[in-house]
């Protein structure tokens, strides 16, 4: 990262990175990843997706970042990669690269992950969360009513209970399911173009206000402009009215 | 109460909920309640011990298989084959099985049990046998983690007195033969390496791009031990397999590469069993007439045209079973429901490989989670033609769209057992 206004770029290529596929991509994270790759087709981009894994050279002209839930043996192994990568992170973050950390990554965005196990794995402290082992998983369907999107669904299967800092935003209210601890009814983080979040499910294909918003901000920061007609998305409305209605 | 009494008990409760069409488990249950070291004592009677088959994929195929190959072999096997597979299920089998002086007429008992229930049930009755097929992704939502459900299957080995089967090309089935204790032997059923990248596991399911661009992801492992049975080729009917070293061909009825290796690793504990006096020339035989358990690839006549059913609950199985048969020769239909029995997370739909279906589209999509699946496709660039969440609805109108094509429909389990009930108004749908 050089600058902090991209020159607009004639071509309409966007860089789209997956972080860590090969050890935290779990639940369907796929389905995120592909998302925004058929959307970006769709309004008329071109896309290139790289996948990044642990000892990989970063991509440091990502345009839009990804990265999804593991095993907590998955954790372990992308941990210390993430830290090497972390200033980057943390510079881009702040410049709007648009990110998405879904679950496991989601914790490690956040100050630290201590287990039930008791190990701490270090955060990368690029949201201001913290996150403990909690002594059961919360399962199971889940509906939230965010300010900036609206209602978001998804599916969350976590043991982590997460707590916020005192200024860190959340993604938005739970209406049905459990969010980030359970009490407070807070789910995900919202920071920057970033958004971290428990929902998989997968996320973005039964949220396209959020896929819209991360595509949006990677488009304008390197083509410096979004200029597309809305797509159809028949689809996810209605798999959305669906998902609403079933039992958690 | 006395013993006779509470298994009278137990067989008249099973009679009366059959009778009213109740649970299978429900006289296993008061079985247990009253007399809870009931199945441990009456298995722990038999000659030839106990086999408990476990894996989160092709158990009760698997099941059926090593039932019949043991018949074939002169055992009298008894089985839990309502598909009830709780220890309280089991019991409820006993109970049927036995006859009212409460003698049960077997020498051995071969077990379906899933992951968590064969733990709990280890602990009551030793296993002699062990078959372990593999760790997929479809119980995540209820047990939390792959590593978990390892962690389950190690218990059932580390329980075995006799000889535990394992799956060689599974990572995490493979790595249980340190959990085998001294004294207990370790057999292996594996793929020749031809045949590996057929069966992807859960952690290569991706690779760099996603489906559009795969790589080779065969990793250089240890060495693998030798296998009793390797599954060398096949093709279409004819399988040829390597059997403690020696080549054998042998023709099969079963669909798809999955079930055949499943008839392998039932193979490898039929010889486990019977040791060194096996007589292989009578498992080929029986294994040329094995089947698939129901949904499992079965295939019903409708209208003069096949319909086969092909049960789908994990991304692995889910590719092996699109990838089983050319699609453009089929009229596709895909039922996907989220009842607790089929598991209330479909984001394991996000893992599976669609492209195959492109070139003929899909005719109908249908359960609870139809738009999702419609959602879906679309993201793979798959036509859908219709969207029918009623299955009844669906069943007809894809039955009628068809037209002279044979016709392959990918359901969850609970859809699958209401299409077969929808099936059977019309067709003859064996009983369950
Ligand atoms: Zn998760």
């Amino acid at each position: 990262m050089t600058s902090s206004t991209p020159t607009p770029r004639t071509e309409r290529t966007v860089h789209l990175v997956q972080l860590y596929p090969r050890d935290m991509n779990i639940y369907g994270d796929w389905g995120n990843t592909l998302t925004l790759k058929r959307r970006l087709e769709r309004y008329g981009y071109a896309v290139r997706l790289t996948d990044h894994d642990p000892g990989d050279r970063f991509p440091a002209d990502a345009d839009l970042l990804v990265g999804g839930g593991g095993q907590d043996s998955g954790q372990f192994r992308v941990q210390e990669d993430l830290q090497r990568i972390a200033p980057e992170l943390r510079a881009m973050a702040a410049d709007g690269v648009p990110m998405l950390a879904i679950c496991g990554l989601y914790q490690l965005f956040g100050h630290e992950f201590r287990t039930g196990a008791g190990e701490t794995l270090p955060g990368i402290g690029l949201l201001d969360l913290t996150t403990v082992g909690g002594p059961t998983r919360l399962i199971g369907n889940i509906v939230l009513e965010s300010p900036e999107f609206g209602t978001v669904v998804g599916y969350e299967n976590h043991s982590g209970i997460t707590r916020l800092g005192p200024g860190q935003a959340p993604l938005g209210r739970v209406v049905k399911g459990a969010g980030n601890n359970g009490e407070d009814g807070t789910e995900g983080a919202r920071l920057h173009n970033v958004v971290g979040s428990y929902l998989h499910g997968s996320m973005l294909p039964k949220n396209p206000a959020v896929a819209d918003h991360l595509i949006r901000a990677a488009v304008e920061r390197r083509c410096g402009g979004f200029d597309a007609e809305p797509l159809d998305d028949t689809f996810a409305e209605r798999a959305r009215e669906v998902a609403q209605a079933r039992p958690r | 109460m006395s013993r006779p009494h509470v298994r009278l008990l137990g067989q008249g409760i099973r009679y009366l909920t059959k009778l009213r069409g109740g649970g299978s488990a429900f006289p296993g249950l008061v079985m247990e309640r009253l007399h809870p070291g009931f199945v441990a004592e009456e298995l722990a009677k038999l000659p030839h011990g106990v086999v408990v088959i476990s894996g989160t994929n092709g158990k009760t195929t698997t099941t059926k298989m090593a039932v019949q190959l043991l018949r074939a072999q002169g055992y009298k096997v008894f089985t839990n084959r309502t598909g009830s597979n709780f220890v309280r299920g089991v019991a409820a089998a006993l109970l049927g099985e036995m006859s009212l002086t409460g003698r049960l007429d077997a020498d051995i008992a071969v077990l379906e049990l899933d992951e968590a229930h064969a733990v709990h049930f280890v602990k009551q009755v030793k296993p002699r046998y062990a078959l372990l097929l593999n760790v997929m992704r479809d119980q995540l939502d209820r047990f939390g983690e792959i590593d978990t459900t390892r962690r389950m299957l190690a218990q059932v080995a580390a329980a075995t007195t006799g000889t535990v089967v394992l799956n060689r090309e599974d990572p995490r089935i493979a790595s249980l033969a340190e959990h085998v204790p001294e004294g207990t032997g370790v057999r292996w059923f594996g793929l020749a390496p031809a045949l590996r990248p057929m069966f992807p596991s859960d952690d290569d399911m991706r690779s760099a791009g996603g489906p559009d661009a795969e790589e080779d992801h065969e990793q250089e492992l240890a060495p693998r031990p030798p296998a009793a049975v390797e599954l060398t080729s096949f093709e279409a009917n004819r399988v040829r397999l390597t059997v403690d070293g020696e080549p054998l061909d042998a023709t099969v009825e079963l669909y798809g590469v999955y079930n055949i290796y499943n008839a392998a690793a039932a193979l490898a504990l039929a010889l486990a069993v019977a040791g060194p006096d096996a007589d292989r020339t009578a498992l080929l035989d029986e294994l040329s007439r094995v089947t698939p358990a129901f949904g499992r690839g079965e295939t019903i006549e409708v209208g003069g045209r096949p319909l086969q059913l092909l049960l789908v609950k994990n991304p692995a199985g889910f590719r092996l079973s699109l990838a089983s048969a050319r699609p453009g020769d089929y009229a596709t239909m895909i039922t996907i429901n989220d009842e607790y029995a089929d598991g209330r997370d479909v984001s394991w739909l996000w893992d599976v490989d669609f492209h195959s279906l492109r070139e003929g589209g899909v005719d109908v999509v249908s359960g609870t989670r139809a738009w999702d699946m419609a959602l879906r496709l679309d993201y793979d660039e798959v036509a859908v033609r219709e969207v029918v969440p009623g299955l009844g609805d669906a069943l007809r109108r894809f039955v009628a769209g068809a037209g002279d094509r044979p016709m392959r429909v990918f359901c969850t389990y609970t859809s699958m057992l209401e299409l077969r009930r929808e099936l059977s108004r019309v067709a003859e749908v064996a009983e369950i």
